[in-house]
């Protein structure tokens, strides 16, 4: 428990993605079987303890502290778990020594309900105070230590000097505490073997593109497709999965929970890669409608209702127990089309192909693209087979041109890690029409990337000279200078004080040269919300 | 028992806590006629005091920080008796750092210690604390919740010394105060068996210098000026709180932010300043301590100051002792980081 504990506690502070990294696979490669693989499966989301609740917690170290000094503590450390962890009163240790954590994971599965406090509370009087914090985040599962499952097998691959992708094939056939995984990556065995229907298959992805008559590609060996604004999947679906089949993303992670209605419409046998929408009588709603559904352990029957989920099929990897991937992508999309009318699977469609002779066209379909629901084009050579990872010189992404506004400079904040030194993270506004001759300035949204680091040294240097107020790490500085701000998409929200939000904003350029007086409007910005309703249509974009 | 209540003639003016039979004030915030001083921290040791009475140490320390200030300083060894007007003073360790003084008062059979900001950990750059039994104690309230419950400072040089083996190339840079924690840290981590240069800040260098010319052994120390950016991968660097956030860092490969002081404890605290690797080091008392010195003291009425005293009253109550908050002027929270 101790060397899990030291690990959460770096993390909770580590922000550098490579630095976490380090930790992890450090603390895996000194760490034995079974603990590493329950604190690989406590970070990648794989373990859940259903008795263990934060007010069974309470309710112990009520038994322990007095009340008034336990509520003086709570107000001030703001966290259930952490409080517990300190205030809770030291004994002597009763010889026993603190318990590993396979013991407490494996103790805590098999435990009825009824002896699940008494066993904490005897763990908790063998543990120092890191020990206790990670105990109890461990058993109310919130680590919360911005470690992504992605980035945890990323450091066990780096382990065993492996590529990500072989970690994710045979994931999703592995339970904790992954003694196969393990033996491989120690190379004592050969990889674990999984059951073909369970597994995510690592996907294929695109490199960005600016122009592709400026790269030399010849529009003749390309298919185009719209690259659709949900998240991308993959549905593996099989008819002796026996549990229905999975609903993957992007990073392997199972998100079939959040989809019952995309999951009861899977009944077939075939694993698939394609775009997952919130489709509305036949419209694509905006992006913010599927974030909704994200996220969800549980969803509601109303949230089906109001937010229904539709696949749009880009792809097919495996008809059956048939491997496709290595067909090329025009054969591939035959096979798609043929099963796809065949099966005729609801809540299904597949992602129109673009009729385009060379660039100019495609360039002109791609600029009138401006709805919210498509992000820009998709090209793949139509020769290319379906490859992990981002092959070179196989499928490309031409997003559309991000929309700009200039704003105004608000505030700045100092950044984590490297960037600690560095006023980074910029909120920016544009003013508001005031009806009487007072414009006023409000935030429409903040930034803290799409500079680089010679310009993020000239903002340092301004925000230092131009600061009128401080808070804390936030400077509020003289409303002077001008951003222009890149950004996807901006929707209404209810939760901003400006009334929109945009989606991905990132500085452009900094307008050195623009009076603040010259900058936009909330107006102009409101101009380009995008409603449902004027996206294009799923069967003609 | 004392023949007049130690209230009728310890007395709380805004510049501070007056005795009134010796005619002088114990750290007055301003500049007063007469003063004794318990520690050299900014917040209990202030410039411009006619009459200063502290350990050698102390004034040493004031000397330094206050160019040649204060003029008229009597030094009084740990032990000492002497006679000031009516009353009589002494002067006894608070293991809080070099040269730091309870401040012992005793006027007619009754006696007062003002104990300013102590510790009751080993600390091996200065002498532990001493309980006096006292009819009243003033003590600090810094980390008075029973969440602060300082570990074992051996576990977190060893945390450190994990991270400098498993961050190599990164120069650890730790925010500490620059009288006790730093000198403190730097013992400790020679404790430990490291041997190797610790690189300084130059806020830090002349404080060091200080504790070395009182007997106080530090090893290697290099200012951080003289050496190339790159020689300071993987070496261990101290500098203010101050200087972490701000530009000075830059001149650091890498640098992997850390702090020692007892706020580390608390996750929220330790995030807000850009910590990295909070370690739990602290200069003061933690909760079981305060709890055990006022056992130690058995003073039947007790003043706190300095901190968090709503629950230091309560549990003190709740042992049967008067406590009351006593409520100083500019001294809110310990100004010497924890
Ligand atoms: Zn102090
Ligand atoms: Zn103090």
């Amino acid at each position: 428990m101790r060397a899990f504990a030291d690990l959460i506690e770096r993390l909770v502070y580590t922000p550098q993605r490579n630095a976490k990294l380090r930790l992890i696979a450090d603390y895996l490669a000194h760490t034995p079987n079974p603990d590493r693989g329950y604190a690989l499966a406590a970070l990648t989301g794989d373990l859940r303890f259903t008795h263990a609740k934060p007010a069974m917690v309470r309710e112990l170290v009520a038994q322990r502290v007095t009340p008034e000094l336990f509520a003086l503590s709570y107000d001030y450390v703001g966290d259930l778990a952490e409080t517990v962890s300190l205030i809770w009163p030291e004994k002597e240790l009763d010889g026993g020594g603190p318990p590993g954590l396979a013991e407490v994971v494996e103790t805590l599965t098999q435990a009825p309900r009824g002896a699940v406090p008494g066993l904490i509370e005897a763990w908790l009087d063998r543990l120092d105070a890191n020990q206790r914090f990670a105990l109890l985040k461990l058993i109310t599962g919130g680590l919360r230590v911005g470690v992504s499952a992605r980035l945890a097998k990323t450091a066990v691959a780096r382990l065993g000097d492996r590529d990500p992708a072989e970690i994710e094939e045979v994931w999703h056939g592995l339970e904790p505490p992954y003694r196969g995984l393990f033996a491989w990556i120690d190379g004592q065995a050969g990889p674990p073997a999984v059951a073909e229907t369970q597994r995510f298959r690592p996907m294929m992805l695109a490199h960005p593109l600016d122009d592709p008559a400026a790269d030399g590609l010849d529009p003749g060996a390309f298919r185009a497709e719209w690259k659709w604004d949900g998240i991308r999947v993959q549905l593996a679906a099989g008819a002796d999965g026996g549990d229905g089949g999975h609903l993957y993303s992007r990073t392997g992670d199972d998100i079939s929970g959040a989809f019952p209605d995309v999951m009861a419409a899977a009944a077939f046998d075939a694993v698939l890669d394609g775009e997952l929408l919130v489709v509305r009588d036949g419209v694509v709603a905006p992006f913010n409608d599927l974030q909704q559904r994200l996220n969800r352990k549980r969803v509601m029957p109303a949230m089906l209702t109001r937010h229904p989920a539709w696949l749009r099929l880009y792809d097919m990897l495996f008809d059956g127990a048939e491997d496709l991937r290595g067909l090329p992508f025009d054969a591939r999309r035959q096979r798609l089309e043929d099963w796809h009318a065949r099966v005729r699977p609801s809540r299904m469609d597949l992602s129109p192909q673009l009729d385009f002779a060379d660039w100019d066209t495609l360039a002109a379909l791609r600029a009138g693209a401006r709805a919210d629901q498509v992000e820009g084009l998709m090209l793949k050579r139509r020769d290319s087979a379906y490859v992990a990872g981002r092959p070179k010189g196989l499928w490309f992404k031409w997003k559309r041109g991000p929309l700009l506004i200039d704003a105004v400079l608000l505030y700045a904040q100092r950044g984590h890690g490297k960037r600690s030194s560095y006023y980074s993270d910029f909120t920016f506004g544009a003013w508001r029409d005031a009806a009487a001759d007072a414009p006023a300035l409000v935030p429409v949204g903040k930034a803290y990337f799409g500079f680089t680091d010679e310009e993020l040294r000239q903002l340092d240097r301004w925000v230092r000279a131009n600061t009128v107020d401080r808070f804390g790490p936030v400077r509020a500085v003289r409303p002077d200078l001008v951003l222009e701000v890149a950004f996807d998409s901006v929707h209404r929200s209810t939760r901003h004080k400006s009334g929109v939000a945009m989606r991905f904003p990132r500085i452009h350029r900094i307008r050195w040269d623009k009076p603040a007086a010259e900058a936009d409007r909330l107006a102009t910005l409101e101009a380009m919300i995008v409603e449902s309703a004027k996206g294009p249509a799923a069967t003609e974009p | 028992m004392p023949e007049t209540p130690i209230t009728d003639w310890l007395e709380v003016r805004p510049q501070g806590l007056f005795v009134r039979p010796g005619g002088f004030f114990i750290d007055p915030v301003t500049a007063v006629d007469r003063a004794v001083v318990t520690h050299g921290h900014a917040d209990h040791a202030r410039p411009g005091h006619a009459h200063v009475l502290a350990t050698p140490e102390t004034l040493a320390i004031m000397r330094h920080r206050f160019a040649g200030d204060p003029a008229g300083a009597q030094a009084l060894a740990y032990g000492q008796r002497l006679r000031v007007g009516d009353a009589t003073v002494w002067l006894a360790p608070a293991g809080h750092v070099l040269g730091s003084a309870q401040v012992v008062v005793e006027h007619a059979g009754g006696r007062a210690v003002v104990s300013g900001d102590y510790k009751r950990r080993a600390d091996p750059t200065c002498v532990p604390f001493e309980p006096v039994t006292a009819e009243l104690f003033v003590t600090e309230a810094t980390f008075a919740l029973p969440v602060f419950r300082h570990p074992p400072v051996a576990g977190e040089i060893a945390r450190l010394l994990r991270s400098l083996s498993l961050f190599a190339e990164r120069a650890h840079v730790i925010g500490v105060y620059a009288l006790g924690k730093c000198q403190r840290l730097i013992a400790e981590l020679r404790r430990a068996g490291y041997d190797r240069p610790i690189f300084l800040h130059g806020a830090l260098e002349g404080l060091c210098r200080l504790y070395e010319a009182h007997g106080v052994v530090l090893g290697p120390l290099q200012p951080v000026t003289a050496v190339e950016r790159r020689a300071l991968a993987g070496q261990i660097v101290l500098a203010p709180p101050s200087a972490l956030a701000d530009r000075w860092s830059r001149r650091l490969p890498d640098p992997l932010t850390a702090a020692a002081s007892g706020w580390m404890r608390v996750r929220q605290r330790a995030r807000q300043r850009g910590v990295e690797l909070p370690l739990v080091i602290s200069d003061h008392a933690d909760w079981d301590e305060l709890l055990a010195t006022l056992d130690a003291v058995a003073a039947p009425e007790v003043w706190v100051t300095h901190g968090r005293e709503e629950a230091l009253i309560f549990a003190a109550q709740a042992r049967g002792i008067r406590a009351r908050a006593l409520s100083l002027v500019g001294r809110e929270e310990a100004e010497d980081g924890g």
